[in-house]
């Protein structure tokens, strides 16, 4: 039953990722800039032009160059950097173990601090703690991430020096320094998720605390916190769900501003340092992979879902 | 029925809301006992106060409803309005539990069936959850759910209205309490269904000598189940009586306007149903007297000067009437 259900949500991501090439493909022909120019400066000759143009296949017809590129990526050849040389997948698959490690401990952030301060809020109606989850739902959607990315790394790493501002090691190589590395990045990271888990998790806590099933648990003899955290909790989650999987696209959207500012080696930067020099493979890998990611997440997302309420039929 | 000694005792029970309007009263004075192994149906329409009364038992209104200091709910000889929060959490569920009207919004639909139950029997008894698990396939059993061992891991949306009312009845149980409060435990299923749902509870009430606070507005639920009746409008208790004499004997007009108002098939057919004139009057401007003044036919100058308080009647019945509908005469108190 239930691996029926996966095949079938399966089925639904193959043309979505069809038309995920289509507009990265497209998307390239459409941003201004010659990349050739780009690559041989003002001065060049019509002769070295035609000739690079030949050398990326650039001369064939659009159509042609599209196959050749779907064929290509979907063996693993994302081709080469039309800048450095290097391949492009190789370059991805360095920067994108980065990148989820950043994304990961983000969304982990955001998710407990969602939920905490949901709860706290819920749990003490109208206390201080209240409203300072209802501050923090309002300023972390109204506050953008670069800002408080300088504003940390200017109280935390400039004034007082407890975390570095910039530099990243990866969990693997040594958990200590990836912790210290990752905290103000991340936390800069998750400010919009928490504030958005916070709004939305605390409104759908007003209204599971006034149903029913929770008036029940009171009849049976359960105390507050079992009626929040057994009863109310788990039925306010669903939609908050849909929320964290949107939340894993936005994050990743947002790892573009945070890598740069915090100088982190992963896709984020990859992808700015390619805009620059116009290297156009190279952007379309990128984009290509954060948007396949973001259909996986979306894909995971709907999994949970159905498995944490018992009321969708597989 | 059983025995005379009262198990609860509600004293001059006065629940009221401050508001910037002026004060709702929900419930206004009412006074009543049930005793051991009796069945007690509160009557009255939507916004007559039987659900804050029943929910004062259970310490389960809304933190705005508000009680006067007379008002005493004596379950066992201990006031449950003085109780504390954490006090009153070891009745919930284990000496006094209820049963809500609709089965589907009152489970909660993440957890199987089999768990809300053995959840009951955790909190208030030292057992085992494997040994709260076998309790509730036996409860199960004991309420008529077939193949009980496969549903004790159903979720609520898997079972049928009936049986999703079984269940909460058997959530109800799981503790043997000495009080069940049913609040229209048939409103919301089918006419079939419901009579089996009260030929449980009869069973169950005669099996395990539970008393039962049945609140409705059905008057054909009452005539099936229940020994006494209280009559309830805007907020206040109008009649009260034994089964029979109340559907016999109606001694205060309104319980006569509830009666008139549902369908026969017996007698000569109406063309059109009687229903009492007028609406509920708005809480806030209650008039002046009886408070059904508005609406009763054989009001006199003196109804809309004087509350009428209740009066035992020859019949046995005690009626809150300046004119009641019986005219046997007044036997004092």
């Amino acid at each position: 039953m239930f691996l029926k259900f996966l095949l079938r949500r399966l089925l639904y991501v193959i043309p979505m990722l069809f038309i995920t090439t289509l507009i990265v493909f497209s998307l390239i022909l459409l941003i201004p800039g010659d990349p050739v120019l780009a690559m041989l400066g003002d001065s060049a000759t019509h002769e070295k032009i035609a000739e690079l143009r030949q050398q990326l296949g650039l001369d064939q017809p659009v159509m042609l160059q599209y196959f050749h590129w779907l064929n290509n990526a979907i063996h693993g050849d994302l081709g080469r950097s039309i800048f450095t040389g290097q391949h492009v997948d190789e370059a991805l698959m360095q920067t994108l173990s980065v990148t989820m490690q950043l994304v990961v401990v983000g969304m982990i952030f955001s998710i407990v601090g969602g939920i905490f301060f949901a709860v706290t809020s819920i749990y003490f109606p109208n206390s201080w703690m209240d409203y300072v989850a209802r501050f923090f739902g309002t300023l972390g959607t109204a506050i953008p991430t670069f800002l408080v990315a300088m504003i940390l790394i200017i109280f935390f790493s400039l004034k007082l020096n407890w975390l570095p501002a910039t530099g990243f090691t990866s969990l693997i190589d040594g958990p200590g320094t990836f912790l210290k590395g990752i905290i103000l990045p991340g936390f800069s990271l998750s400010l919009a998720g928490i504030a958005v888990i916070t709004r939305h998790l605390r409104s759908s806590l007003l209204e599971t605390m006034d149903a029913d099933y929770v008036r029940t648990a009171y009849s049976k003899g359960v105390s507050r916190y079992r009626a929040i955290f057994k009863h109310s909790l788990q039925n306010a989650m669903l939609p908050v769900v849909t929320t964290i999987g949107l939340l894993f696209g936005t994050a990743l959207g947002a790892t573009v501003v945070v890598e740069n500012i915090f100088a982190i080696p992963g896709m984020g930067q990859l992808v700015v340092n390619a805009i620059e020099q116009r290297d156009f493979t190279m952007v379309q890998g990128v984009v290509l992979v954060m948007i396949v990611m973001v259909i996986v997440i979306n894909f995971i997302t709907d999994i949970v879902y159905a498995l944490l309420d018992p009321r969708i039929e597989y | 029925m059983n025995t005379e000694t009262p198990i609860l005792e509600v004293n001059h029970l006065k629940a009221y809301i401050p508001s910037s309007k002026g004060e709702i009263k929900p419930v206004n004075d009412i006074s009543f006992s049930i005793k051991k192994g009796e069945i007690v149906a509160l009557v009255g329409e939507s916004g007559s106060g039987k659900s804050v009364s029943s929910l004062s038992i259970m310490g389960l209104n809304a933190s705005a409803i508000k009680y006067r200091p007379e008002s005493s709910i004596l379950f066992e000889g201990q006031d449950l309005l003085k109780l504390k929060e954490k006090e009153l959490r070891k009745i919930r569920g284990n000496d006094i539990a209820m049963i809500f009207q609709d089965p589907m919004s009152s489970l909660n639909p993440v957890h199987p069936i089999g768990r809300q139950i053995a959840e009951s029997i955790i909190l208030h008894k030292k057992v085992s959850y494997k040994e709260a698990m076998k309790l509730a396939l036996d409860l199960l059993n004991k309420v008529g759910i077939p193949d009980a061992e496969r549903r004790l891991n159903d979720y609520p949306h898997q079972l049928s209205g009936g049986m999703r009312q079984r269940a909460m009845i058997a959530i109800a149980l799981a503790c043997n309490p000495k009080l069940l409060i049913a609040d229209e435990p048939t409103t919301a299923l089918d006419v079939t269904i419901q009579s089996q749902i009260l030929n449980l509870l009869r069973d169950l009430q005669k099996e395990f000598g539970i008393s039962i606070l049945l609140i409705t507005h059905d008057l054909g639920v009452v005539a099936e189940t229940a020994d006494r009746v209280l009559v309830m409008y805007c907020g206040e208790i109008v009649e009260e009586g034994n089964v029979e004499e109340i559907f016999e004997n109606p001694g205060h007009p309104y319980t006569k306007g509830l009666m008139d108002s549902i369908p026969s098939l017996y007698g000569p057919s109406k063309d059109i149903l009687d229903a009492i004139p007028g609406i509920v009057p708005n809480p806030l401007e209650l008039p002046q007297g009886c408070h059904f003044v508005t609406r009763c036919a054989f009001a006199t100058e003196n109804c809309h000067e004087d509350s009428p308080t209740l009066k035992k009647h020859t019949s046995g019945n005690r009626v809150a009437c300046w004119n009641p509908l019986i005219k046997e005469g007044v036997e004092g108190r």
